[in-house]
């Protein structure tokens, strides 16, 4: 690839020099300008130059570069979560453009390298990607080009099957779980208490009370003989162990994995990432680097990207607000008791305690939060009425989307809910030898909306394609509890006496 | 070398193209694809193409939003907001239109019925020359000089011999450094070709009945027109009397009255007398009837015209009964007993949509 101009050189150091001044804290940045063929290519790959074959990157190059030709929209900038950090700039957008985006990919870079949802990414994603693209592509040789594709479909339908937490847990966690042991082990019979005075036996180990306790044990003697142990979010991960794969099939499996959790992270922190890149170009931008001639140009393309679309929420938006906020909120010491409790409108609206915590605040939002967590504690009532916020709702008569309310509890429950798992459903490999057939049972923890019902068939499809023996997901359809089965050569639907609920 | 990307892309076609091939029953019973087309491509909706997985189902109208309005207000209009975000993250529902020109289709359903190609018939002695631009020369005439090639030449020249001033970039090309555009005729056997459609318009075809055959002769049509370059077609409605109209107004009039399929293939055949010289040209000739004739009379009148007059001069007549509620359908009946052993005359029987692909292969399967 060709190497960065002069003046783009230029501009890189200066605006690294600025980021640095407000304590941005990256990995070195590496600027590629790409044509913007290659950029669609390169955002076709979800930002690696290497990926392995597949039709689906050929879909959204094709996506891409349609769009991009009509002039509906346009790759602005992209950037990669790694270290140096790669970022491309689009060639022939003006001197403004990339300044603008320089400043925002600082605002990324600075982000990832802090956030802690990042700490378990490999920072070398560009290699490891590069490396299994050369085996895929090996195996495509000798095994045929449509298998390993079709199965690379597999096991691309089964990537949101994942759990957030096993990169924390595969890094701290030791061999054994000490709390699963030390419950019942230390008694000789199954749950009785430790007695000294015999004649309160009955009155502290009544027999109901034994009895209970016993089938506590047996139960749980039974679960310990059943795989999972305990219900499993890591599907892909339990169909590596578990699953009859021939060797080749396991390191595809492997690495669509490995992409699914490196990816992972972007999607919990979509909000904040945006956010915060938003905020630090636009205080770049506005403070340090804008020169007067640029300013109109500087506003379109802000603004821009700021846009909402009616209905639709944009992350860059609610991000860069929701920060600018809590500096303020920070700023003005517009937080803990006193403030929460002081009824007084004006006085409220004329808070300021002259803290000036913002700042610091702000810094300690991006490493700390996810975006999750980020608006259950910073999406305030004010913040809420302030950015008029409302929910929507299909009117059932016209078939159009209309405003319903801004209520603000309904609001805030509403968009949790849109990004708890972000967005997924919650699902769980219950068993591995399902009616002691080997069949393989999974849960879906129901939270009021069901699955897409085509496409779970589908899915289910191929998950019997690598589990190999009948495959089970219990849900529920129209708040019936439902087990939708396939055995391989057809599905079938049967009703359940209780839904699955995954609890703790 | 094709880069990666590309790759990536041919076997996304490639993809597309299988799953075209797949529900090519399903497109080409449905109307609607007609209405997309461009000029010469397609745009066809295409289900399914993304990767399944356990999501939720609709839960996007109950949304949330940011802006002005009292509940109540409306909110649609709006389109998807065109992302600005960063590629690769989050796939939106988009519903895949994809763009399959007209030639790939026909090649489609030329491969899934079995079609084989067409050879034109009697005009090998008709060549025309097509020129055609290739390359450049060093003469010509003015009209087609090339500036860029010259002043390429020219620049390239003065660079060499040291007489490019890059604070005065004036390039002067001199005569050796002129370029030309250059042509190559190649021959070409030539092959007119014309469709006739013929369609009964009297009262027993109702709506249904012609969309069947607005269908079916989209498809003939297409699948001839990759066989031939510049086929023209010629339109002719009846009742009980004939008339050549255009294109649309073949598929949208509605008539009422008698019919006498005869008045049709009269003026078929002049049509054929006057403008076509079947020595030259390449005819086919598709009726599209419910098989209800006024008379046994003009029956006759129609097995005498297709026996002297059509089936001599055509390379292929194909009749299509579409089954209709008023109709008896006696005509495809009379027309099997008389023209039992003949290979040029095909009929079809068309029931509903579903029998449309059948039914192109039946009248296409012949090759001629």
């Amino acid at each position: 690839m060709t190497r960065l101009s002069d003046r783009l050189r230029e501009l890189q150091r200066e605006i690294e020099g600025y980021a640095t001044e407000f304590g941005l804290d990256c990995f070195p940045v590496v600027f590629e300008p790409v044509d913007y063929r290659q950029m669609c290519e390169i955002a076709a790959y979800g930002g690696f130059p290497v990926r392995y074959p597949h039709w689906r990157f050929g879909m959204e190059y094709d996506h891409m570069l349609k769009s991009h030709t009509y002039g509906l929209s346009k790759v602005y900038e992209l950037v990669i979560n790694s270290d140096p950090c790669y970022a491309y700039l689009l060639e022939g957008n003006s001197f403004v453009d990339q300044k603008l985006v320089m400043a925002h990919v600082y605002g990324h870079c600075d982000f990832f390298k802090n956030n802690a949802y990042f700490a378990y990414t490999d920072r070398r994603m560009i290699d490891v990607m590069a490396n299994s693209a050369s085996r895929i592509r090996r195996y495509m040789d000798r095994h045929g080009v449509a298998t390993v594709e079709r199965f690379v479909d597999v096991c691309l339908s089964l990537d949101n099957l994942i759990d957030p937490w096993t990169p924390y847990r595969e890094a701290n966690r030791p061999r054994s779980r000490p709390e699963d042991d030390d419950d019942n082990d230390d008694d000789g019979e199954a749950g009785k208490l430790r007695n000294a005075r015999g004649y309160l036996e009955s009155y502290i180990n009544p027999p109901e009370f034994l009895e209970a306790q016993k089938r506590k044990r047996e139960e749980e003697e039974q679960r310990n003989k059943k795989n999972p142990r305990h219900p499993d979010r890591d599907v892909l991960g339990f169909l590596l162990k578990h699953a009859p794969l021939e060797s080749w099939e396991a390191d595809v499996l492997g690495i669509i994995r490995g992409e699914a959790y490196y990816f992972l992270p972007q999607m919990q922190t979509k909000i904040m990432n945006e956010g915060w890149a938003s905020y630090w170009h636009s205080k770049i931008m506005t403070t340090r680097a804008l020169c007067c001639d640029e300013l109109i140009d500087y506003a379109d393309a802000a603004s821009g990207v700021m846009a909402m679309a009616p209905g639709q929420l944009n992350p860059y938006k609610i991000g860069i607000e929701l920060f600018r906020h809590i500096e303020e909120r920070y700023d003005r010491g517009m937080f803990g008791k006193e403030y929460e409790e002081c009824t007084n409108m004006a006085e409220r609206a004329n808070w300021d305690r002259k803290l000036g915590l913002g700042q610091q605040k702000i810094f300690e939002v991006r490493r700390l939060y996810n975006d999750v967590t980020f608006i259950d504690e910073f999406f305030t009532l004010d913040f809420c009425r302030e950015q008029k916020f409302f929910t929507v709702k299909e009117n059932r008569r016209t078939g159009r989307r209309e405003i319903e309310g801004r209520e603000f509890d309904k609001i805030k429950q509403r968009m949790l809910q849109q990004l708890t798992n972000f967005g997924q459903p919650f699902i769980y490999v219950i068993d591995a030898n399902y009616l002691n057939r080997g069949e393989l049972l999974l849960g879906h923890s129901h939270s009021g909306v069901d699955l897409k019902m085509d496409y779970a068939r589908d899915t289910l499809r191929n998950l019997e394609r690598v589990w190999r023996r009948p495959v089970s997901i219990l849900t529920e359809l129209d708040d019936k509890p439902k087990r939708i089965r396939y055995d391989g050569s057809e599905i079938s639907m049967s009703d359940e006496v209780a839904a699955f609920q995954f609890t703790g | 070398m094709i880069s990666r990307i590309e790759q990536d892309h041919s076997r996304f076609r490639e993809i597309i193209r299988g799953k075209i091939r797949d529900n090519l029953r399903k497109y080409v019973s449905r109307g609607d694809m007609i209405a997309r087309k461009g000029k010469d491509s397609v745009s066809i909706p295409m289900p399914q193409i993304n990767i399944p997985r356990f999501i939720h189902g609709d839960n996007s109208q109950n949304g949330v939003g940011q802006g002005e309005g009292e509940p109540g207000d409306p909110i649609d209009g709006g389109d998807e907001g065109s992302g600005q975000g960063k590629a690769g993250e989050g796939e939106g529902q988009k519903a895949l239109e994809v763009e399959v020109s007209l030639d790939e289709l026909a090649q489609i359903l030329g491969e899934e019925l079995g079609l084989p190609r067409i050879e034109p018939r009697g005009s090998q002695s008709l060549e025309t020359r097509k020129d055609r631009y290739v390359g450049l020369r060093t003469t010509g005439p003015e009209s087609l000089r090339n500036f860029k090639a010259t002043f390429k030449r020219a620049l390239k020249r003065q660079v060499a011999m040291g007489t490019y001033d890059r604070d005065r970039p004036i390039i002067v090309p001199v005569r050796e450094d002129r370029r030309y555009r250059s042509w190559r005729s190649d021959p070409r056997p030539q092959t007119n070709a014309v469709i006739i459609y013929m369609m009964d318009v009297s009262g027993s075809m109702g709506d249904e009945q012609k969309e069947i055959v607005r269908i079916e002769s989209f498809w003939i049509d297409t699948w001839l027109r990759s066989q031939y370059e510049g086929i023209e077609s010629r339109y002719i409605i009846h009742d009980a009397t004939a008339r050549e109209v255009d294109r649309k107004v073949f598929f949208r009039t509605r008539e009422s009255g008698g019919t006498m399929i005869s008045s049709a293939y009269k003026l078929c055949s002049q049509l054929i007398d006057n403008e076509f010289d079947p020595e030259q040209w390449n005819i086919y000739a598709f009726h599209f009837s419910d098989g209800d004739n006024w008379s046994v009379d003009d029956t006759s009148t129609c097995i005498k015209l297709l026996k002297q007059q059509l089936i001599p001069r055509c390379n292929q007549f194909g009749y299509g009964q579409v089954e209709s509620p008023y109709g008896s359908g006696q005509f495809i009946k009379d027309l099997r007993s008389a023209f039992a052993e003949e290979e040029i005359l095909v009929c079809s029987e068309i029931k509903n949509k579903e029998d449309i692909l059948d039914s192109i292969g039946e009248f296409l399967k012949g090759g001629r």
